[in-house]
């Protein structure tokens, strides 16, 4: 308890409490603030679990053996001329990082920037048949842009062309790019 | 020459801005008025000189000047005036520029409004604003200069992303900018209370009108962003929980705090040392905003260039001025004298509760945006943290505090009767029980925490105005004497009024837009329908428009409702200059509601057919109403006289008194 000045001199005997005022001040401020730090730290920790979402190339989630269900993202580049649209609104083509592929289905809008043979990150889970079933497809509003992620693992597998990359004297658009997302 | 004048002008600020910290610091420590008045002048004349780099980049793109670089990479000739104009702060060099006139603004500001502050504690204050505006104009200067001339100028400018031409996006930097560059005056005057080592009374009645205007404008500057990404982006999102939006929302939640300390520290003297700490830490978050929007460093679906070197300098800024002011502060901060006792169950209690609460939500957004870096960094393994991480810890932190909320606001200074409190509060706490029940019953168990959420607005927004009834004393005492003192009420009542009504309105658009957002995609030919909520909507025609710089295609969409029939016109907009097509949302409001339709790419087939894309977002409007009331609010208790008085003074005389 924090004595005010009035009764300062009044301390319980047998009290547990630091005598000095200063101390238990301090005493008061740790006992309030530490059990809302950690809430907080207990919920970021147990969160992780769900909220990380991890980012493969089609080859390094063959590697890793990503299992069905659980929420990944898998980016590289479009390949070229695999991208078919259904009737209904629903869309697939095939990502490639130049050593494996994945196909991949989504039901919505592409975002406007979506080209085939560019960078793409989609967001979602692999279905047991391995066709790679995306909830979110986000790709740059910006044809010059290659998801770090994806530039990053294409230098690493050697298929990096820097052309393809964004020059660094060559200041680029500022600003927003919406993911595309689909209807759940 | 107009790229030359910008650019001389850009560097004699660069001059000016040392020579402003160099006199103050000087002027300081010799006591001398006349060097003090040198460098005022030069904190004035720096501002000067920053505006006139400003106007020459914008002289360059509204004359579409492309043999300078910025402007051949971000305009057109044929873009609409205002874009031209939005163009210079929509490129990472131009909105630096920006920054450097925001900062040298704010510098300006403090010389001419701050005749009241003690001498010594102003020229500090100028002097640290001069090294952050050295600091950040040589930067301008040297690693990103938007006056950089080409060899070979072209014909056409590479125009500016089409998706950023857009009213409200046109305006949503310089709101943005003046909130997170606002907080660089309370940074520096912390740093000048440091450096004297006690905090003065007029520091407590400095702090907290510029964390009010810093924060309103950053709330504004967000909230028109969010608006944008809502409308603009087309699937009705507001909130994704990127990096560049936590970027824009570390410093809100820090400010947030600070001007809730800072009226303990202005009332009672009591938490200096820890408002101080949130001054730094406000402006610290404004530069760890800037780094992450810029170096490229997190992937995000809004940012600057990619440019590690870029990066890598705007992280030893924020290292040098963070770094140096937070060992400032563990140096000098025991010197602070702590002030006005107070018990656990008082105002002062409640406002360090929200403090702490507020605190470590913004740790929590913080850990989220770094933890992908960090873990990179140690496993190589990239990743990201998404908007399930992002409501999961920080939605049960909000929630514990927004319930404190009415009952804080009713406390009295020092020592308060938690009981009285509560029992004026029995009404609302009734209210907004009887709505989430109401709500729970009439709805599945999937609107369960969509029910909490809707209880806790009414319990914000009844819990604001019963704050406000029992201060008025309505329904105790006649109606005249209600009147009276409702009109003898400081500004800053009406504004904590609204602003956490603002809170509430928030809570409950946010909630119900979540819990009953309706949505259906279908591919539609022409005279076909699709069913969103009440609304019937059917394709009748598709045309060709054209705009200023594109040519669109338009849908005609008829609309079937409760209300009547209505027509809306999506379009599919294509940019020539930038080879891009945008989705221009339609959107048709009811009352706070948005029907909300997004016209999509077209499918080929023997009858070719349209995406359609239709939402009913109820209660939209208030998800950003919210936080315009909040910014109201703030801006509201900015213009109370008391701040710009000597009333601090009495106030603390008043409670020197209290407690002797």
């Amino acid at each position: 308890m924090l004595q005010t000045p009035g009764n300062a001199v009044y301390i319980e005997p047998m009290s547990l409490l630091p005598k000095s005022r200063k101390a238990r001040r301090r005493l008061m401020a740790v006992a309030v603030a530490a059990p809302i730090l950690a809430a907080g730290a207990f919920l970021s920790i147990y969160a992780i679990g769900d909220g990380a979402v991890f980012f493969y190339t089609p080859a390094q989630a063959k590697a890793k053996h990503v299992p069905s269900g659980r929420t990944v993202r898998i980016g590289g580049l479009v390949e070229r001329g695999s991208v078919v649209k259904g009737p209904d609104g629903s869309v697939s083509f095939v990502v490639t990082d130049k050593i494996a592929t994945d196909k991949v289905m989504f039901r919505g809008d592409l975002p406007d920037l979506f080209r085939e043979g560019q960078g793409v990150v989609t967001q979602g889970a692999y279905r047991g048949d391995g066709v790679f079933v995306a909830k979110e497809v986000l790709a740059k509003h910006d044809e010059r842009y290659m998801p770090k992620e994806v530039a990053d693992a294409l230098k690493k597998s050697g298929q990096w062309r820097p052309d393809a990359t964004v020059s660094s004297t060559a200041p680029m658009v500022a600003g927003g790019a919406g993911p595309g997302r689909a209807t759940r | 020459m107009i790229a030359e004048l910008g650019a001389f002008a850009l560097v004699l600020a660069l001059v000016l801005s040392a020579a402003q910290s160099a006199l103050s610091f000087s002027a300081r420590w010799k006591h001398d008025a006349a060097l003090r008045g040198a460098g005022e002048g030069a904190a004035l004349a720096a501002f000067a000189a920053v505006a006139i780099a400003f106007a020459s980049l914008m002289t360059a793109f509204v004359t579409s000047d492309f043999s300078v670089a910025n402007v051949a990479n971000n305009s057109h000739t044929d873009k609409p005036l205002l874009y031209k104009v939005a163009a210079v702060w929509g490129s990472h060099e131009g909105s630096m520029l920006l920054w450097d006139l925001a900062l040298t603004g704010f510098g300006a500001a403090v010389v001419l409004a701050g005749r009241r502050l003690p001498p010594g504690l102003k020229a500090l204050t100028v002097g640290v604003q001069g090294l952050l505006g050295l600091v950040f104009i040589a930067y301008t200067a040297f690693a990103s200069n938007p006056f950089v001339r080409l060899a070979h100028p072209p014909v056409e400018g590479a125009s500016l992303n089409p998706i950023l031409q857009d009213p409200f996006l046109a305006i949503h930097p310089p709101f943005l900018y003046s909130g997170y560059v606002g907080f660089s005056v309370v940074f520096s005057l912390c740093v000048a209370v440091l450096i004297e080592g006690r905090v003065d009374t007029a520091f407590a009645r400095w702090v907290r009108p510029w964390a009010l205007a810093a924060w309103s404008l950053l709330t504004i500057g967000i909230t028109l962003g969010s608006f944008w990404a809502y409308y603009e982006l087309g699937w009705g999102g507001w909130w994704f929980w990127d990096p560049v939006e936590n970027a824009s929302f570390m410093p809100w939640l820090v400010g947030a705090a600070l001007l809730h300390s800072s009226i303990v520290t202005e009332k009672r003297g009591a938490l200096a040392g820890w408002t101080v700490f949130l001054g730094l830490a406000a402006f610290s978050f404004s530069m760890l905003g800037a780094f992450l929007v810029r170096s490229g460093i997190l992937t995000s679906v809004h940012a600057f260039a990619v440019d590690p070197k870029r990066g890598a300098i705007l992280l030893g800024i924020l290292a040098l001025a963070a770094g140096s002011a937070l060992s400032l502060f563990a140096w000098r901060a025991p010197l602070l004298k702590a002030g006005g006792l107070f018990a656990p169950i008082s105002r002062e209690g409640a406002l360090v509760i929200n403090n702490l609460f507020l605190a470590t939500a913004a740790l929590t957004v913080m850990a989220g945006t770094l933890y992908p870096l960090i873990y990179q960094a140690a496993t190589g393994q990239p990743l990201s943290v998404g908007a399930p991480w992002f409501n999961l810890t920080f939605a049960p932190l909000m929630t514990a505090v927004l319930i404190l909320l009415p009952a804080g606001t009713l406390l009295s200074w020092k020592r308060a009767d938690a009981r009285g409190a509560v029992e004026r509060l029995w009404a609302a706490g009734l209210l907004a029980l009887a709505t989430g029940i109401g709500v729970f019953a009439l709805q599945n168990a999937k609107g369960a925490f969509a029910a909490i959420g809707i209880a806790l607005g009414v319990w914000l927004i009844a819990g604001a105005v019963t704050e406000l009834a029992v201060r008025i004393r309505l329904f105790r005492v006649p109606l005249k004497e209600v009147v009276n003192r409702l009109t003898g009420l400081p500004r800053g009542a009406f504004g904590m009024t609204l602003a956490h009504i603002g809170v509430g309105v928030f809570v409950l658009g946010a909630c119900v837009e979540t819990g009953w957002r309706v949505e259906a995609a279908q591919a539609l030919k022409l005279g076909d329908q699709v069913q969103v909520g009440a609304y019937s909507l059917s394709l009748t025609d598709v045309t060709q428009a054209e705009g200023p710089n594109y040519s669109a295609e338009r849908a005609t969409v008829r609309i079937k409702g409760p209300q009547g029939d209505s027509v809306l016109y999506p379009e599919r907009r294509f940019y020539p200059a930038n080879r891009q097509t945008v989705s221009q949302v339609a959107i048709e409001t009811h009352g706070p509601s948005d029907l909300y339709v997004v016209f999509g790419e077209r499918r080929e087939g023997t009858d070719p057919s349209w995406l359609i894309r239709a939402y009913w977002n109820p209660w939209a409007r208030m998800i950003f109403g919210g936080p315009l009331l909040m910014a109201l609010g703030g801006l509201v208790s900015l213009s109370d006289r008391r701040l710009r008085m000597a009333a601090g003074a009495k106030a603390r005389a008043a409670a020197a008194g209290a407690r002797a």
